[in-house]
């Protein structure tokens, strides 16, 4: 059972830093900034959903996998709120980057 | 060269390229950014040497409410960027403060390959004495107990501090509110998140300050989360900085300090010393102390933040 | 090689590369940045230390790491009180430079401070 839980860690941890390897190809390969958003916040929000995934099985108590989940959904909120402010702040300045 | 000291190398390496980054970028905006993501992996070294606590402050203080401070005054003196693009010192004088830098990078380099071995340390006389006061965490115990003066001018510092910055505003605006009235879409991404967060907020800084009795964290770490979801309502408009000349914010503000200093003379006067607490009371004290400090630091760090007082009291 | 030598030496390097930016950069924000820089090596090089003392008992010594937080917050209203010292300059002044003025600017200086300290 222990080696299953190490190796769900594993896969599930390269999993998430895939994602946050491909979200950060995005941001430095696409043209304009709302391209840049899309992938910078799809990715980053599914890689660390993944990482947090994959150390679940590692914590020690029940309260514990809940912060860690906790820790998970706020980042999701704090990175929905800022990536449409700043969504909207460059829609107002307009396709000047 | 296992694997854990490849992934401190690596980290090393990596704050090392932000650290240039911060000084070599050419925008403000761009530097802070930088500044911001260097904080937070500076936290991640403290984490590596074992201080938790100090990794906590770092990344609430250094990284994130000095991030907001210089991005805000950032995009304020935007206009200022030509002027000192145009004041770059030249070769020589950039030459010769790289040989300085250089020197003290050196001798720094050097004091550290040649460090005293065995090291000296006061950890054995802290976790003698750490039965005094019954807290389990040793760092809150040297911060409220042992080293309890420099905390207390730590206090009075800040508010010197805040002193000061008020002490910047136009005579006319004195009194008044800081910074501008900020207004945002009601129904938009900022004010729901302002709605949301701000509940959650307390909590986890509320825990931060009450766990540090036995587990890392602290009054500091905690009163910092509480400032920055206030600076979060202020900026989405859900509620405005309150004038300074407002009494409930200035005895907020010196409560800290002063139930402080009140516990200090009385231990000069019940006791033997300033600042002896007595051995049976000493954590509800010592909790005490923190409670009234952990509000003073979020009121302090947030009208720091504020800046000086722009406009008049009049809503 | 240590944990303790690696972050060691970065804390020498960060503090050259402060000292550097502070010279070097004209913007008085960009002279913050690199204060802060050096002021983040010297408080690893406590980091340092402290990791260096520790006992069975804890990690690292807990006593250099409480002046680390003092240190961490008092530099924290140092920069807030700079912050506001350069706003307020840009406002007196129009200009955010450390650089003394020629005479025809600071005439309109004066003018500015005088105008709103009215």
């Amino acid at each position: 059972m222990g080696f299953a839980f190490n190796l769900m860690t594993i896969i599930a941890v390269s999993a998430g830093a895939f994602f946050f390897l491909a979200g950060t190809v995005g941001l430095l390969r696409f043209p304009d900034t709302l391209t840049r958003l899309h992938a910078l916040t799809k990715a980053d929000n599914l890689g660390l959903g993944l990482v947090v995934l994959g150390l679940l099985p590692q914590v020690g108590s029940l309260r514990d996998g809940l912060k860690l989940m906790g820790v998970w959904l706020l980042v999701l909120l704090a990175g929905a709120t800022v990536s449409q402010l700043i969504a909207r702040a460059a829609r107002r300045e307009g396709p000047g980057e | 060269m296992n694997v854990g000291t490849a992934f401190e190398i690596a980290l090393a390496v990596l704050v090392l390229g932000l650290g240039v980054w911060t000084i070599a970028a050419r925008e403000t905006s761009a530097a802070v950014v930088g500044f911001v993501g260097y904080g937070l992996l500076i936290a991640l070294v403290w984490v590596r040497l074992d201080a938790v606590d100090v990794a906590l402050t770092e990344a609430a203080i250094g990284g994130g409410l000095s991030g907001v401070l210089m991005l805000g005054a950032a995009a304020r003196l935007r206009t200022t960027e030509a002027q000192a693009a145009a004041e770059r010192p030249g070769p020589f004088t950039r030459l010769s403060a790289a040989l300085l830098s250089a020197m003290v990078a050196g001798a720094l380099a050097g004091a550290v390959l040649f460090l005293p071995d065995p090291p000296p340390t006061l950890a054995p006389a802290a976790a003698e004495n750490a039965a005094a006061t019954g807290l389990g965490n040793p760092v809150t115990n040297v911060l409220m107990a042992f080293r309890a003066m420099d905390t207390l001018l730590e206090k009075v510092v800040l508010l010197l501090a805040l002193v000061g910055v008020w002490s910047l505003a136009p005579d006319r605006f004195f009194g008044g509110r800081p910074g501008s009235r900020h207004q945002a879409d009601p129904r938009g991404a900022l004010a729901f998140v302002a709605r949301l967060l701000p509940p959650i907020g307390i909590v986890v800084g509320a825990y931060v300050f009450w766990v540090s009795a036995d587990y890392p964290g602290g009054a500091f770490q905690g009163g910092t989360i509480l400032a920055a979801m206030w600076l979060l309502v202020i900026m989405a408009g859900l509620a405005d900085a309150p004038p300074i000349c407002r009494r409930w914010l200035r005895l907020v503000l010196i409560a800290g300090p002063a139930i402080f200093l009140l516990v200090g003379l009385g231990g000069l006067w019940l006791g033997d010393a300033f600042l002896a607490y007595p051995p049976a009371y000493a954590k509800p004290i010592i909790l005490a102390i923190e409670v009234a400090m952990m509000l003073t630091i979020a009121a302090t760090l947030g009208l720091l933040m504020a800046g000086a007082p722009e406009r008049s009291a009049q809503p | 090689m240590s944990a303790t030598t690696v972050f060691g030496l970065y804390a020498a390097a960060a503090v050259g590369l402060g000292l550097y930016g502070l010279i070097v950069n004209p913007h008085p924000l960009r002279k913050m940045l690199a204060f802060n820089l050096l002021g983040s090596g010297a408080f690893l090089f406590f980091g340092v230390i402290a990791r260096r003392g520790a006992v069975l008992a804890f990690g690292s010594d807990p006593v250099p790491q409480a002046l680390v937080i003092t240190g961490i917050v008092v530099a924290f209203s140092a920069t807030a009180l700079a912050v506001a010292l350069v706003l307020r300059l840009f406002h007196a002044t129009g200009s955010a430079t450390l650089r003394a003025s020629a005479p025809e600017t600071e005439a309109s200086g004066r003018r500015g401070v005088g105008g709103s300290q009215a």
